[in-house]
């Protein structure tokens, strides 16, 4: 063999190493990923859903408010400007009874705001998850005044503490995104994790789309309730016990 | 009329109004600047009362730049000699009005600079992007139409201009009130009686607009408004004071039939602290009834005209203040029948009280929009004389 073939051999041996140590992380990531592939677009087969059963969440439990910050690193302070993307509204009715229930985006079907934002940055995914492009959000707050569930929440100071996965920003609009980072690896959204970890296990989350899936089933044989079910918007979160 | 007839303002006068207004537009432009330095945080806005004193503003300019070009509209459209002399005046205000209110929600934004993304990406679905449209359309259609009734070689094309300007400001101000008209969720909100609400204000305001900049101009060239056209004016003013009163009440009173409304109604109308007062008080008596008083009682004078347009314009103020603000402090209705609380202001009305810097930027819009007006009348020809015999090349003006 001469020594300009050994030559290209060992270069091309190099090459090979190299592309493995570049490709390892992906294929890891890959196998990681029990979701679906990163360059895989969501499908509309998938219809990501919550359900909410009001029976089993207690008054004074805030697990998935707090895993939400934590998750999505949003100020843990509430205040009439910080964004909180989950909370907790106390339902009190004509008799008096008191229950409690957390209220996010309800990632509808026919979002309004989605259909307000001038610049298309609300957008709803294939997978149902509505999300906002926060590169183009021009933060007109349109979409909150559009919203009838009061979802979402604007930027008003300077953020710290960003999580890389959740970027935000000042000066735009944000919401519940279902953790869509979390999902897109195959986990379930932090709040759900949070809850279950408490016991409780009120919210339970999977695809609509799958007449297999449990939550589906559940959607099948009980009586849910779709919040604001008057305007139609088919919202992807739905409760028991309302 | 002949083109040489109008006059001029004084250069003094001038520099001093011209400084006077940039300095005002400048400090706008500073508190925008620190809006979006420090965030809406330094506002009183909040999530809740998203949209605040700024909105208050940009929406009177917008409104009232489309209702000022009424008088050209009667003038070339309607073919009325003595609103056509008027016209250029009214084509000028116009795109003053609407330069101050988009200087005003542009800079509201919580990412002004990303303004050239709300140029270039559009969602036809939205009425805010069918709005971005007709602002700019809005801008070269009165600025062709403004150099038909200036420039004599294109007088025989002012009637097309001035219809093709009237069809596109009945639809802007259309897309501004549907922007509200389009919302389902807020109990203040979400009526077609909107659009003709919108319609009605915007005469009634660019009218107002309209007479308080035209006495001005009088009064600073030594000039007296001619009575006939001073009765026309008074007329036409009340007619719109009278049409918006009777929106405005049409809206409150299907509104407050509607039981599950009746609550905000009530907050709106009666219980709801500073709302109630503004819409009563500013809006309705000193608003409307005191310049209808104004105009209809024996007597009435040119400064009385004045007065109930100043007024008026007062009125719109605290109307939009009640309409925007006071709608979005009324909780939404997210469960119909249980009372709710939350960390987000669920079931709570909502507390917004104005800051220095929105209010400054507010008043930096009027500014740009007294601006543009004072170094356009300075500029160009713009005063409207009625007393002289109309020159031979005026189009085909008169009745």
């Amino acid at each position: 063999m001469s020594r300009v073939d050994q030559g290209r051999r060992q270069i091309l041996a190099w090459g090979a190493a190299m592309a493995g140590v570049a490709l390892a992380p992906g294929v890891t990531l890959f196998d990681l990923a029990h979701g679906r592939a990163p360059t895989e677009p969501a499908s509309s087969k998938v219809r990501w859903g919550m359900l909410v059963d009001l029976n089993k969440c207690a008054s004074d439990c805030d697990a998935c408010v707090s895993a939400c910050d934590k998750e999505n690193g949003l100020p843990t302070e509430k205040t009439a400007t910080s964004a909180q993307w989950i909370r907790k509204v106390e339902l009190k009715d004509m008799r008096g009874q008191v229950r409690s229930l957390p209220m996010m985006c309800q990632h509808c079907a026919e979002p309004p705001c989605v259909d307000v934002c001038p610049t298309g940055a609300s957008f709803k995914r294939a997978d149902g998850i509505v999300l906002v492009d926060r590169h183009t959000c021009i933060g007109c707050r349109y979409c909150m005044m559009a919203c009838p569930y009061k979802a979402r929440s604007f930027v008003h100071e300077p953020t710290t503490g960003q999580r890389p996965e959740v970027p935000r920003g000042k000066g735009c609009v944000e919401s519940c995104t279902l953790c869509v980072h979390r999902i897109d690896r195959g986990g379930i959204p932090a709040c759900v994790e949070a809850c279950a970890a408490t016991g409780r296990q009120a919210i339970l989350f999977g695809n609509l789309n799958d007449p297999e899936s449990e939550i589906a089933k559940r959607v099948a044989s009980y009586a849910t309730t779709a919040v604001r079910a008057d305007l139609r918007l088919d919202p992807g979160v739905r409760y028991v016990g309302l | 009329m002949s083109r040489e007839t109008y006059s001029r303002l004084e250069a003094r006068g001038f520099w001093a109004l011209a400084f006077l207004g940039a300095a005002v537009a400048l400090a706008g432009f500073l508190a925008a600047h620190a809006m979006e330095t420090s965030g809406h945080v330094i506002t009183g806005m909040n999530n809740q009362v998203v949209w605040g004193v700024p909105h208050v503003f940009a929406i009177f300019m917008i409104v009232a730049a489309s209702g000022v070009l009424n008088v050209a509209s009667i003038g070339s459209v309607f073919g009325h000699a003595v609103y056509k002399a008027r016209a250029p005046l009214s084509g000028l205000l116009c795109l003053a009005l609407l330069s101050g209110g988009l200087f005003v929600l542009m800079l509201d934004l919580g990412r002004p600079e990303r303004v050239v993304v709300a140029a270039t990406h559009y969602n036809f679905r939205s009425v805010f992007a069918w709005n971005v449209f007709l602002y700019s359309g809005m801008f070269t259609i009165v600025a062709v139409y403004l150099w038909t009734l200036m420039e004599r070689r294109m007088a025989p094309w002012s009637k097309p201009a001035g219809l093709a300007a009237f069809v596109w400001r009945i639809i802007l101000t259309s897309g501004t009130g549907s922007i509200f008209a389009f919302l389902v969720a807020r109990q203040a909100y979400g009526t077609a009686l909107l659009i003709p609400m919108f319609l009605a204000m915007s005469f009634a305001w660019g009218l107002a607009a309209f007479l308080v900049v035209q006495s001005t101009m009088y009064a600073w060239n030594g000039l007296a408004l001619p009575a006939d056209i001073q009765r026309r004016m008074r007329n036409l003013l009340a007619l719109f004071v009278v049409t918006v009163l009777f929106l405005v009440a049409a809206l409150h009173l299907v509104n407050g039939y509607f039981a599950k409304n009746l609550a905000f109604e009530r907050f709106i109308l009666a219980d709801g602290g500073v709302y109630p007062v503004l819409f009563w008080g500013a809006y309705v008596v000193a608003g409307s009834l005191v310049p209808l008083a104004l105009i209809w009682r024996p007597g009435s004078t040119a400064r009385d005209l004045v007065v109930a347009a100043l007024l008026v314009i007062a009125g719109a103020f605290a109307l939009l203040y009640v309409f925007i603000v006071g709608g979005q402090a009324w909780p939404l209705d997210i469960f119909p029948g249980y009372t709710t609380s939350s960390t987000f202001g669920d079931g709570a009305i909502a507390s917004y009280a104005p800051s220095l810097p929105e209010v400054l930027l507010g008043v930096g819009g009027l500014a740009v929009a007294f601006l543009i007006t004072v170094v356009g009348v300075r500029a160009l020809r713009f005063l409207p004389q009625d007393d002289l015999p109309a020159a031979p090349a005026a189009a085909p003006a008169g009745r």
